[in-house]
């Protein structure tokens, strides 16, 4: 096989990758809000809970938590694919981390929009939803780019659990056709074409946002 | 589904054997980074760096996973040939090299630019600059971003036993596919991870405060 019908193999194995970093980043970022804003709820139980998952989350492997997903899941008689396996065990994975952005660029709105909203008489959620977070998304955009990033890359675990995804494909390639350092360097050389532009949209993205915040009053 | 307490407690010997690999290679590997990164940080202030930035963007942009096997399934059949773990502890420091490289930057570029220029004044020579004026004052404040990719690290170890390196996971991996019991081992590795960079990254955020403190 030459380095084209390679590429075309390892492309279908991409495509996997690409499937479960947007499903996967899908459920990180929903789970991300809703236990950003829980740690910084006014019910303590909340912030609690909230706290002991992004630290338990954080503090254990991805590999780990995917291997404890796929292999005890079972156990307790729940079966789900290898590919919700993935999914949710990668977005619960990244949701810690993401909450932790939602939480810092929420926390960095200054305190005066809270006043005024509240001299104004506005609820609390209703403050969070027209008058925070609009000021706050623009600061998370780049984080959850990094995170993107990050989630494409961390996808390579999901060959450990038999989805076909462009690392899986790789080895499958090398079982039948050898030729470890051509396909391992192609395998490398297709997810930096997936990466690298993100990188730079990232790096984008934070230079803007900086030029707003060092431009405003 | 039951939770074998002795089974556990029989098992637990070994994930400790396999964990003190995983520390083993956490630090090979954080010993490889911290240099290596130095080297980066300062080459991307001489004339290497295009090919500094490139390295850079290359092992920041493609998954570790992948890399370790490129030096483990790879690299031997070119010639250099080096044991599993070996070569499991250079991959981790390749790769957090790029990353720990940009902290050093931060620290470096936070660097008044007047002692640059007093350095030059004064005549130091470009080592003697690096070495007694800039690095002094540019590591410090980036020592909590340092720890943090340790922590990092650490919980990327894992990773290595995908190429046969007995550490922690590796350990749990055997034993679940000897006695076909998974939620004892993984579960226990899971607890050993907290137990390990939790009270890890509590040490993080108190150095990190003191150093807010200090500016």
């Amino acid at each position: 096989m030459g380095v084209v019908d390679l590429t075309a193999a390892l492309l279908r194995g991409l495509a996997v990758t690409v499937e479960v970093t947007l499903l996967a980043s899908l459920v990180a970022l929903t789970l991300a809000f809703a236990v950003g804003l829980a740690r910084l709820s006014q019910a303590a139980p909340a912030r609690v809970l909230a706290a002991i998952y992004v630290e338990t989350l954080r503090g254990v492997s991805a590999l780990v938590q995917l291997f404890c997903l796929f292999f005890i899941l079972p156990l307790f008689g729940v079966f789900i694919s290898p590919m919700a396996t993935a999914v949710i065990g990668l977005g619960m994975n990244f949701s810690a981390y993401g909450s932790e952005v939602v939480r810092a660029a929420v926390v960095s709105v200054d305190r005066s929009q809270w006043e005024a909203a509240r001299a104004l008489d506005m609820p609390r959620a209703l403050t969070m939803r027209r008058i925070i977070l609009p000021q706050a998304l623009p600061m998370m955009l780049p984080p959850f780019g990094n995170l993107l990033i990050e989630m494409l890359k961390t996808t390579s675990l999901v060959s450990l659990i038999t989805l076909t995804d462009l690392t899986f494909a790789g080895q499958r390639l090398i079982e039948t056709y050898g030729r470890q350092g051509l396909v391992w360097g192609l395998v490398l050389g297709l997810y930096f074409l997936a990466a690298f532009p993100l990188s730079r949209l990232v790096r984008r993205l934070e230079r803007r946002v900086a030029a707003g915040r060092a431009g405003g009053p | 589904m039951d939770f074998d307490a002795g089974f556990a407690l029989q098992i637990l010997p070994t994930l400790l054997r396999g964990a003190a690999t995983t520390f083993e290679a956490t630090l090979g590997g954080f010993a490889i980074a911290l240099a290596g990164g130095l080297v980066l940080a300062v080459g991307r202030r001489t004339r290497f760096n295009p090919l500094c930035a490139a390295y850079i963007e290359f092992m920041r942009n493609t998954p570790l996973l992948v890399q370790l096997y490129f030096l483990f399934y790879a690299v031997p059949l070119a010639g250099p040939r080096f044991g599993a773990l070996e070569t499991g502890v250079l991959g981790l420091g390749l790769n957090y090299s790029a990353y720990i490289s940009e902290a050093y930057r931060a620290g470096i570029e936070a660097v008044p630019r007047g002692q640059w220029e007093a350095a030059r004044t004064l005549d130091f020579s470009s080592r003697d600059m690096w070495l007694r004026i800039v690095l002094p004052q540019a590591i410090p404040p980036v020592v909590p971003v340092l720890g943090n990719y340790l922590i990092g690290m650490f919980k990327d170890t894992p990773l290595l036993a995908t190429i046969t390196i007995p550490e922690l996971f590796g350990a749990a991996m055997h034993i679940a596919g000897t006695t076909y019991r998974y939620n004892e081992p993984y579960a226990l590795v899971a607890v050993i991870f907290l137990a390990m960079s939790y009270p890890a990254s509590l040490v993080v955020r108190w150095q990190e405060r003191r150093m807010k403190a200090r500016q």
